[in-house]
């Protein structure tokens, strides 16, 4: 394969509370370079010609960290199934394609400059009662609680969630029910997540209420932009939580884990 | 200065338990009084900060990413080592204590090896009550798998996502003390500098990413949990936000710096492919269970792998490691990549090998290598666009971790009081060469179980009066940080921050890589040297200070990296000898295989800041082996 020519509509925003615009450049791309790549290469160009880079997030840049958040075509981290912005490359576009690049755009997420959002709503979400409140050194022997493979399994496909708030940026309604119930999904399930099951659900739900984000109408756009391919099915998992916390009156009722 | 390890008296075994007794213990109502600063959120980081939270410190906690959730701990794949036996097969406190100090070659402190086993059982109990998804088995136990070579199973993981597991288990313990209010946290917060008031560690200056406020923090302790320096090498596997920043303005201010030619190239990554290259990306080294490592036996064959016939290829590490094969220590097979490319007869680029798992797909079926590997093929297809199950993988050796890293004492407290360092950051357990499933391993050991000790051992006993933000050095340091930030922003040329920085990398992985002589490093030393003075004249920095601007920080960090990466080239010139991944190519066996030096080189190589571009001055700290015989490798 050889080169691509792309055009790039850029939102450009000099700060939270400046007006933001689009801004085209034109830039050649290789198909091995990743898109974040291509966009480092237009930022050397810029900085060679003293003008302000465009500024975006990523670290890992190998798809775990959660930190990079882009809208690429008006879908959140771009074409492509189960992936991030970072693992995107450039062979999915062809020679002349014009992209257009966004931040994730919610009430929640503030626009710190440019293409970079202040996501800090989802620390205070798991503050709110995303944890098991065990001090170091107070554990059990690890073995003494037995986990069934299939409920372990269960926990990891929720705890796989990068936190990176694409669910968000494609909701219509900004909200973050995907994020929320993959961190409430994670710890109920285990049983040593039971404590505080109840407290958690109520507690986390009210925190992303709290945070400004929206309600969901099953529109299942979370689903399809989640780099970790997080099913809709754990939406129904915390609306039966919430719903079982708001029956169950204590933390001395009993628990029913399914193992 | 006499360097003292402080390494408890008495057995090794014993060591710990009477340590832990002889440390003053600081009363429960007076931790309220004290304050900490923890710079970093990785595995190391959050442990110690949400810890320290529990016993009642009050933490102020610092990062660059916009969540403490993102530390590069977070990329961490493979699993964590503890010596719980929970398999029967042979495994104890004192196998994984042997088998890391031998894995490092004899170059690690034996007492911290040896406690860090000891702790290594309690990290899984708490991760695990924590709620991390470990890999289970049917009957609803942990379940473990035999990594990098070790032969007992006792590695502990999480999918291939066993750092991002741990760390959100770190750091969901984190936000419980932020919601308790023992924490407070600082995302996207920079540590510019240290601050050092009447001979002790007492504060930072950080620079807020968002709005450029430059300002000081005072506190009774320092903890610095800021990682490795692997982006010396500009590519590596590292995040691109790792770098040596927050441990180079330490040594500045008088820590000492350990060990820094010890680097770890990881054997199997996905191969550079263009310039404009950010990162490169590690495939799990699990692949080298299965897969086989060759290159075609004349250089330029243009034939497809497919197409080149068994008689033609060379399976190098099979034929010169029989016992072992595809199987060797990383250290091994990234010199042995390495050798094969240099003579010629890499693929692709030419700085590649192929790792073929066609006889593996023929033998267990594509589906059973799918379940095994799945995610790691798919993860290679997106990144390369060719597909491993009909064509063989091409990898070569990256920068993957770094073992040296600021001086530590048994209490893990640098040789300036009240500064200590925890993680990758300091230089302590991994010697000359790290395991795999080590690394996940000490950054929780330090922090959730050695800290919390060591570090109210020192509260209790120091002086810490007369000391607030008001205190000469605080105003000193912060005038400093900023001065700086200005002399980037003044410097007004036209050459970017990434192009100094690709420079840079170049040099040192051409000439202290994989393989290092006197000559090539007296040589990068003086184009160091050229490049640093290079980047004072012609940087571009666009932006201001005052505002968020990412071109800034990198220029900082880059700026910090062309400092320290001549201290690391002198480390590398000075150890004359070869050992783990620090290899002279004068010091070899006659098969190629690293030479140590014992007589001359047991010892820990700590550097003192002599002022840029002087020599730094060298302290050994001599290394005493009671309880295990040094040995050559051997993998034949």
């Amino acid at each position: 394969m050889s080169d691509v020519d792309i055009t790039l509509k850029v939102w450009r925003q000099d700060g939270p509370d400046q007006k933001g615009r689009f801004e085209t450049y034109q830039t050649q791309a290789t198909p091995d370079m990743s898109f974040l790549e291509m966009l480092d290469v237009v930022n050397d160009s810029l900085e060679e010609g003293q003008k302000l880079p465009i500024s975006f997030d990523s670290d890992c840049r190998e798809g775990i960290c959660g930190m990079c958040s882009l809208v690429i075509n008006g879908v959140a981290h771009g074409p492509g199934e189960g992936t991030t912005t970072c693992q995107l490359y450039m062979r999915s576009f062809a020679d002349g394609d014009t992209i257009t690049i966004e931040p994730f755009r919610a009430r929640s997420f503030p626009v710190i400059r440019d293409l970079v959002v202040d996501r800090s709503a989802f620390d205070d979400i798991v503050q709110a009662g995303g944890y098991n409140s065990v001090n170091t050194g107070s554990a059990p022997d690890a073995n003494s609680v037995l986990v069934s493979k299939d409920r372990a399994e269960e926990a990891m496909d929720a705890a796989a969630c990068i936190g990176c708030g694409a669910c968000v940026a494609t909701c219509k309604n900004a909200s973050a029910m995907l994020f929320v119930s993959a961190k409430l999904k994670h710890l109920n399930v285990l049983p040593q997540g039971q404590p505080e099951r109840r407290e958690r659900s109520r507690a986390m739900l009210k925190a992303m209420d709290d945070a400004g984000f929206g309600h969901c109408t099953n529109e299942y756009e979370c689903e399809a932009v989640c780099p970790k391919e997080i099913s809709v099915g754990t939406i129904a998992f915390l609306n039966r939580e919430v719903y079982r916390s708001s029956l169950v009156t204590s933390s001395l009722a009993p628990t029913v884990t399914g193992e | 200065m006499a360097l003292d390890g402080h390494v408890p008296g008495g057995p090794l075994a014993e060591k710990w338990d009477r340590h832990r007794f002889d440390l003053k213990l600081v009363n429960p109502a007076n931790k309220r009084r004290h304050s900490v600063i923890v710079v970093g959120t990785g595995l190391a980081g959050a442990s110690a900060a949400a810890t320290l939270a529990e016993l009642g410190y009050h933490v102020k906690s610092f990062c660059l990413q916009d969540s403490p959730r993102r530390a590069h701990s977070i990329a961490a794949q493979g699993g964590i080592n503890a010596a719980k036996n929970y398999q029967n097969d042979g495994d104890s406190v004192f196998r994984l204590f042997y088998d890391t100090i031998k894995g490092g070659d004899y170059r690690a402190r034996e007492a911290n090896v040896y406690r860090l086993a000891q702790v290594s059982t309690s990290i899984i109990d708490q991760c695990a009550a924590q709620g991390v998804p470990f890999a289970r088995e049917y009957g609803g136990t942990l379940a473990n798998r035999s990594f990098g070579g070790a032969q007992v199973s006792r590695t502990f993981y999480a999918r291939g996502q066993t750092g991002q597991q741990l760390l959100l288990g770190a750091y969901s313990a984190l936000m419980r003390q932020v919601a308790a209010g023992g924490v407070e946290i600082f995302p996207r917060h920079e540590m510019l500098d240290l601050v050092v008031a009447e001979g002790r560690a007492r504060g930072i200056v950080t620079r807020n990413l968002v709005t450029g406020k430059i300002r000081s923090w005072v506190a009774d302790a320092v903890l610095l949990c800021t990682g490795g320096y692997g982006n010396a090498f500009y590519l590596s596997t590292n995040a691109k936000g790792s770098n040596v920043t927050a441990t180079w303005r330490a040594h500045r201010r008088g820590a000492l710096f350990a060990n820094p030619c010890f680097t770890q190239i990881h054997p199997t990554c996905i191969p550079v492919s263009g310039s404009y290259q950010a990162k490169l990306t590690l495939m799990s080294e699990s692949l080298r269970n299965d897969g086989r490592v060759w290159v075609p036996k004349q250089g330029g064959d243009a034939r497809s792998a497919g197409a080149i016939p068994e008689a033609d290829r060379d399976y190098y590490l099979e034929r010169r490691y029989p016992s072992f094969g595809n199987l060797v220590p990383r250290d091994v097979a990234s010199r042995a990549a390495k050798a094969v490319c240099d003579e010629g007869l890499g693929v692709g680029s030419g700085r590649a090998v192929y790792l073929d798992f066609a006889d593996a797909i023929q033998r267990d079926g594509a589906d059973t290598i799918r379940q095994k590997y799945g995610n790691l093929f798919q993860m290679y297809e997106e990144i390369t666009g060719d597909d491993p199950y009909t064509t063989p993988m091409q990898i070569y050796p990256a920068v993957h971790y770094t073992m040296g890293g600021l001086w530590v004492d048994y209490n893990l407290m640098s040789n300036v009081p009240g500064l200590f360092v925890l993680g990758e950051a300091n230089f302590s357990d991994h010697g000359a060469n790290r395991l795999g499933a080590s690394a996940l391993m000490q950054g929780l050991a330090d922090g959730y179980f050695v800290i919390p000790y060591t570090l109210g051992g020192y509260l209790a006993g120091a002086q810490l009066g007369g000391v607030d933000e008001n205190h000469s050095s605080f105003e000193d340091t912060e005038k400093q940080a900023r001065e700086r930030i200005s002399s980037l922003l003044a410097v007004d040329g036209s050459r970017t921050v990434d192009d100094f920085h690709r420079e840079l990398g170049l040099l040192m992985w051409d000439h202290c890589g994989m393989a290092r002589n006197a000559e090539g490093l007296t040589a990068a030393r003086g184009r160091v040297r050229e490049l640093r003075d290079d980047f004072w004249k012609n940087l571009t920095v666009t932006g201001s200070g005052g505002e968020f601007n990412q071109t800034l920080e990198r220029a900082g960090r880059v700026a910090d990296f062309m400092e320290f990466a001549e201290t690391m080239i002198q480390d590398a010139l000075t150890r004359d000898e070869s050992c783990g991944g620090h290899f002279r190519e004068e010091h070899q066996t006659e098969e190629g295989e690293a030479r140590r030096d014992d007589e001359d080189f047991a010892h820990v190589a700590a550097w003192e800041f002599a002022g840029i571009g002087n020599n730094a001055t060298l302290h050994k700290e001599e290394l005493a082996f009671e309880n295990v015989q040094l040995t050559q490798r051997s993998y034949k």
